[in-house]
């Protein structure tokens, strides 16, 4: 579906798009039309991260103009419950001494938009925060994120704290975070990491199951 | 060169080699003739990998800590940042034990807490105030340029910086906000409308704020100039004189942030470019012109937005490397190396990075293949780096002897080679660190 708005939304042609947007809603276009193309584009924006022309900017870039998107859309939307389908759940934040957060919102982001329901905790959260949310949300997925080499031995902790309060078995963990590698996932006890937000998205859709 | 040369009538390669003598030459007595000439063979090291001329009598080592010398004595960063006497004893000891061949400098890491809670300085929080004791200080990622700022920055960086991002980002700086172009002192009937702000409650108390910090940096340069001097009589040369920024960084980094700066190339692409011009001389002034010329020849630069990833390679070669090669160029035409960290990954930068002239600049990489990086790179410039942090902290010393020499052979291979842990290291198994340290010194001779 190629559509003006799913081109200017790739093309990251803000001012293009959000017009195309209100002149769509004028004619009587359903937001959830709006959704649709903007979600497409979304596909057609990781596609080009996988296929390394885009970067962290196109996706910061169109976290804003999905947000704008979404501003002009909330008034016109029945307050009605949501009807995505969602294919998994995770709970994600920056652990415990820890407060970069701009790669866990990618993540986030790119995790939401391809159906999954986000759980963000947030940074700098320690292991019982982790723990009561995994016993709430009951996620498949738990990701964490963690930029200093202090993270690594949260991260640890983190795992170990879920472990000890009986929710590790089912339940995948990722890691992801600047200096995370495979030497880092065997130390903390995780099942994968990701070197970015689409290896995220792979990896939450192997532990549901989905292609 | 004549005797009655001035500076400014010096080519760069006479004023680079004015400060090359001066480093191999400090107005040090050293702790005996031993510790001296452990110190000229260390920067004699430094300098053979950095012209690239000829090869070292051994790989040089050096040692990319963060906290590591505190949290190895088992303190926190919370402690050495209050308690300065137990901090510099560990910076020593740290030195001490491991034996680089340039000094691991407590510098950034033992400046006390009270003088940024003096200044209430907002950009980052520290350990005990917004990070955990046992957490570095960290930045707290916010536009503090707003985007209507642009034509002001470029009009007037330090006004801009003085009269509104300082009174934002610093508590102690609120009442500069309050007052009017310093351009009013240059005629006496405009003194007077200019000066009652200094009277102002908010400056007022921000100058105590200041005057406070002032005194709690004074208490601590008591402690840490003597613990330099220390390192470097018993022969540890200090490596890095000072630093600076690419334009891009400092525009991205504390200015408009991450977010902000990427969301800048797409709406006002021509902005982010004027910007990162206006502050290119800015760039090179930060650096050197100071109360004092630097101590080393090495002028550092955390390289930042510009890593794999972080922008595509035509968004590199259009906001990130024009300006930072002319800061570059600035630095090499005084007579400075510039030693740039280019953390994360810089795969697909190696070529555009090569243009720069031979042996004139180091490049620290982190998890940039190495051996690419000798090919490309490391034909023009000393490269440094880069055993994994990972190997580092949860590694075996095997691992790391095994991972050093393929580094010795790839990376040091006919010289133009520093070794070096890859990011900064706030801990990790000491036993690893001898290993690297020892395999240095066994398997990196020429």
């Amino acid at each position: 579906m190629s559509t003006e708005l799913v081109e200017a939304l790739v093309g990251m042609r803000e001012k293009d798009a959000l017009q195309i947007v209100e002149a769509m809603l004028d004619r009587g276009e359903k937001p959830e039309e709006i959704l649709a193309q903007s979600g497409e584009a979304m596909r057609i924006v990781g596609e080009h991260y996988e296929e390394c022309d885009f970067f962290l900017p196109e996706l910061i870039m169109s976290g804003e103009m999905l947000k704008k998107i979404g501003a002009l859309l909330k008034p016109r939307m029945a307050a009605q419950a949501s009807t995505r389908t969602m294919v998994g759940r995770v709970v994600l934040g920056t652990v415990r001494g820890d407060i970069h957060d701009i790669g866990k919102d990618i993540v986030g982001f790119v995790l939401d938009v391809n159906g999954f329901e986000v759980t963000d905790l947030g940074i700098n959260v320690p292991e019982d925060r982790f723990v009561e949310a995994v016993r709430e949300k009951k996620p498949q997925i738990l990701a964490l994120s963690g930029f200093l080499s202090l993270a690594f031995d949260t991260m640890k902790s983190t795992i170990a704290a879920v472990e000890q309060a009986g929710l590790r078995g089912g339940l995948k963990v990722v890691i992801g975070g600047g200096q995370i590698d495979a030497t880092v996932r065997d130390f903390v006890g995780a099942d994968a990491y990701g070197d970015d937000a689409m290896a995220a998205l792979r990896l939450a859709k192997e532990a549901v199951g989905v292609s | 060169m004549a005797a009655d040369t001035s500076w400014a009538d010096m080519t760069p390669d006479e004023k680079r080699a004015q400060r090359l003598d001066a480093w191999l030459n400090p107005p040090v007595e050293f702790d005996s003739p031993e510790a001296e000439g452990l110190y000229k063979a260390r920067v004699g090291r430094f300098i053979d990998a950095i012209l690239l001329e000829k090869t070292p009598d051994r790989v040089p080592t050096r040692i990319n800590a963060g906290w590591w010398p505190a949290t190895h004595a088992g303190l926190t960063p919370y402690d050495a940042m209050h308690d300065s006497g137990r901090a510099h004893k560990a910076w020593i000891d740290f030195n001490v034990e491991f034996q680089p061949d340039a000094m691991v400098g407590p510098l950034l890491y033992t400046t006390p807490a009270a003088v940024f809670e003096a200044l209430d300085y907002h950009l980052y929080s520290w350990p005990g105030h917004g990070t955990p004791n046992e957490a570095s200080y960290q930045y707290n990622e916010k536009e503090w340029m707003l985007p209507e700022e642009y034509d002001d920055l470029i009009a007037d960086p330090t006004d801009y910086l003085l009269r509104t991002y300082l009174p934002r980002t610093v508590g102690a700086f609120a009442g500069f906000a309050g007052i009017s172009s310093f351009a009013d002192f240059t005629e006496l009937p405009f003194v007077s409308g200019h000066v009652g702000a200094w009277g102002s409650p908010e400056m007022v108390t921000g100058l105590e704020s200041l005057a406070r910090a002032a005194r709690e940096v004074g208490t601590w340069q008591q402690q840490v100039f003597p613990t330099l001097g220390q390192l470097m009589a018993m022969g540890f040369p200090a490596y890095d004189g000072g630093a600076t920024k690419a334009p891009f960084d400092i525009l991205g980094d504390t200015l408009r942030g991450t977010r902000g700066v990427m969301i800048d190339m797409f709406r006002c692409p021509e902005k982010v470019l004027e910007a990162c011009e206006r502050l290119v001389p800015v760039a090179i002034r930060w650096a050197l012109k100071r109360p004092a010329p630097p101590a080393t020849p090495v002028i550092f630069l955390p390289l930042h937005k510009g890593a794999d990833g972080f922008m595509s390679d035509e968004q590199f070669g259009t906001f990130y490397w024009p300006t930072l090669r002319k800061v570059l160029m600035g630095l090499i035409d005084e007579g400075i190396t510039p030693f740039l960290f280019a953390e994360g990954r810089y795969g697909s930068r190696l070529e555009i990075i090569s243009d720069l002239p031979k042996g004139k600049t180091v490049w620290l990489f982190d998890q940039t293949d190495m051996a690419r990086a000798k090919e490309t790179i490391g034909r023009v410039a000393c490269i440094e780096g880069n055993v994994p942090l990972s190997l580092m902290h949860a590694g075996t010393p095997e691992q790391v002897a095994d991972y050093t020499k393929h580094l010795i052979d790839t990376a040091g291979a006919g010289g133009g080679y520093i070794l070096d842990i890859g990011a900064v290291a706030d801990a990790g198994r000491g036993e690893n660190l001898h290993a690297m340290m020892d395999t240095a010194k066994e398997y990196g001779i020429y």
